[in-house]
């Protein structure tokens, strides 16, 4: 039978590829309609500097969605790693310290949420919009409502070693890419991410096969703390600048990433690979608008068509496994099944 | 000779009388109770029946046996030795060898099989990454020699939602069978059967025993229990009532004493 299955059917198992295919359409379309942006490196080496802080938090939630999860704080872990970094190098200059002291905070703050999902209970979506405003208002008050400029910070080393410049390549893309790779083999070569897809899909079935549910949990939510914490930095090296509010605008574009790019919102099933072309078409929409001589004005309006394509498309391509599905449980409610005959 | 290996209180080789033992174990849920002072035994090479009304409280019975639940008072042995409550989990459960086929659902619906057949129980290589390979080469063979999907388009790659009823509890019953477990606990396993699947079932329980294993069977049907067990036990309302070995009666006396305790409860309750 598997021989036999036609190649389009085939194609469209392979993880990530229809999206990626209409990332591809995208930017063939631009190219036609802004040839003179669209021609030229520069435009993409604009978004793989831009993308790497959004495409970590969209892998980071990745794994949480697939478990079930959500995780409606890291725009708070963003505002208060980045603060951490900041005013390590801005008072103190000590930027590796920093470093460790950002990603330990985000460390904590996601552990904590996990501590309030797993053991005390509160779903996820009300415990993270809690911590969202508790870490969120906190930032606030450590850096006293002021920004911080961060003149001078491309001679260190770190700074070269996240955002730098190899060439014309921004060193930030190939920490993101690398860690979306790891990513992936970690929630589809892992015990730890089988155990997160098992608790996406059921709960109780998860618990039934052996796997410790309030642990995985927060171990997942603890990676998501670590990861939007290491977002952070990139976005602030790559900014030279902090501002207490700097991670807002990124909960609804890395939440729209993740599920243009095919991730389930009912858990069990993810794909990293989508979530990759999902964070590429999301900022490659805002950049192309504004090129195409749209008034900026219209980049939320596509990015909401280019949305609802995308989850339709993903529904219909769902849809003839889900239809057979349903045909066979009725079959099977009349004794029609195949194996259901003597 | 086996004095010349050191003991290993996991394998089946040590002598022991009861591969698993209950002894006054209780269970409570907030207000309810769900077992009081339930002793129960299974012998090393014995098919124990369980029967009983819905709610009398058999599944939480093998729950605890599996792992999933801790009783609230009452010790558990296993092989003769006791259990430390605080450490049993589903995963010292199969350590142990005891692997259980739960009526509710247990398989991942949008999970693979080979995701299904082998979680929590994963082959690993050296660096802790999922031998996928291997996984679904051990899963196709499964599917086509102990569960005997021939000729349908069922592989290793098929999620379980596109799986009927009958294919689902063949995976769930070939996941135990694969572990060889030296107890096998089936919850129900022919409910959702056709006829000719439940003959493969009761062929498969007629294997654990001339296999030198265990097996505790929980099923509605009392022609097919009065059929393959050794011994029945009768749970009500949360305690055993009655235990009865094979032989001493007849399915018709069986039947009737179960609708008798039935009416009981519609006469206690009314």
């Amino acid at each position: 039978m598997a021989a036999r299955e036609s190649l389009i059917a085939r194609l469209l198992r392979i993880e990530g590829l229809p999206i990626t295919a209409v990332l591809l359409v995208l930017v063939a379309l631009f190219m036609l309609i802004a040839p003179e942006v669209f021609l030229s490196y520069r435009i993409y080496m604009s978004f793989l500097a831009n993308v790497p802080p959004l495409l970590v938090l969209a892998a980071g939630l990745t794994l949480l969605i697939a478990a079930g999860e959500i995780d409606l704080s890291f725009p708070s872990i963003v505002a208060l790693s980045g603060w951490v970094l900041a005013y390590c190098i801005h008072d103190h200059q000590a930027p590796w310290l920093g470093l460790i002291l950002a990603l330990a905070a985000g460390a904590l703050v996601g552990f904590l949420n996990g501590i309030l999902v797993a053991r005390v209970g509160i779903p996820s979506i009300i415990a993270t919009l809690a911590t969202q405003f508790l870490w969120g208002g906190l930032t606030t008050v450590f850096s006293q409502g002021l920004s911080y400029s961060l003149d001078d910070i491309e001679e260190l080393l770190s700074w070269k070693l996240f955002v730098g410049r190899i060439g014309p390549l921004p060193v930030q893309c190939l920490w993101a890419l690398g860690l979306t790779a790891w990513l992936w083999l970690v929630l589809n070569r892992r015990r730890f991410g089988e155990h997160l897809l098992f608790i996406g899909d059921n709960v109780r079935v998860a618990e039934i096969v052996g796997v410790n549910t309030k642990r995985e949990k927060t171990r997942a939510f603890t990676l998501m703390g670590v990861l939007a914490a290491f977002a952070s930095v990139l976005l602030t090296l790559e900014n030279k600048n902090f501002f207490n509010t700097q991670g807002g605008g990124y909960l609804l574009e890395v939440m729209a990433a993740v599920f243009i790019g095919g991730t389930s919102v009912f858990g069990g099933q993810a794909s990293l690979v989508g979530t990759v072309a999902g964070s590429f078409i999301i900022v490659m929409v805002e950049a192309g608008i504004v090129a195409t001589g749209l008034q900026g004005f219209w980049v939320r309006a596509v990015v909401g068509v280019v949305f609802l394509a995308a989850v339709i498309g993903h529904l219909l391509l769902q849809g003839p496994e889900k239809g057979k599905t349903r045909v066979r449980l009725l079959r099977g409610k009349f004794g029609l099944n195949q194996g259901d005959r003597p | 000779m086996p004095d010349s290996f050191p003991a290993t209180p996991v394998r089946g080789t040590s002598t022991f009388h009861h591969i698993v033992r209950l002894e006054r174990v209780d269970m409570t849920f907030g207000r309810v109770q769900a077992l009081s002072q339930v002793d129960f035994e299974v012998g090393r090479n014995e098919i124990v029946g369980l029967i009983g009304d819905n709610g009398a409280g058999k599944s939480t019975l093998i729950k605890i046996i599996s792992g999933v639940l801790r009783p609230t008072a009452g010790t558990v042995w296993v092989r003769d030795q006791r259990v430390d409550p605080s450490s049993y989990s589903v995963r010292r459960a199969h350590d142990l060898r005891i692997e259980t086929v739960h009526q509710t659902q247990s398989l991942g619906e949008k999970q693979p099989l080979w995701r299904n057949l082998f979680v929590g129980r994963q082959i690993v290589g050296r660096f802790g990454f999922i031998d996928v390979e291997k996984e679904k080469e051990i899963a196709n063979q499964l599917l086509r020699h102990a569960i005997g999907f021939r000729g349908q388009a069922i592989t290793a790659d098929s999620t379980v939602r596109d799986l009927s009823g009958g294919e689902r509890q063949g995976i769930a019953i070939a996941r135990a069978m694969h572990f060889q477990a030296d107890l096998i606990v089936l919850d129900e396993p022919t409910t959702a059967l056709a006829v000719s699947e439940v003959r493969k079932v009761l062929a498969f329980v007629e294997g654990v025993r001339s296999g030198g294993r265990a097996c505790i069977y929980i099923e509605h049907n009392l022609a097919h229990v009065h059929e393959v067990a050794d011994r029945l036990v009768i749970l009500d309302r949360g305690k055993v009532v009655r235990s009865i070995k094979k032989g001493e009666v007849s399915l018709a006396d069986l039947t009737t004493q179960m609708i008798a305790l039935h009416e009981g409860h519609a006469d206690g309750s009314a």
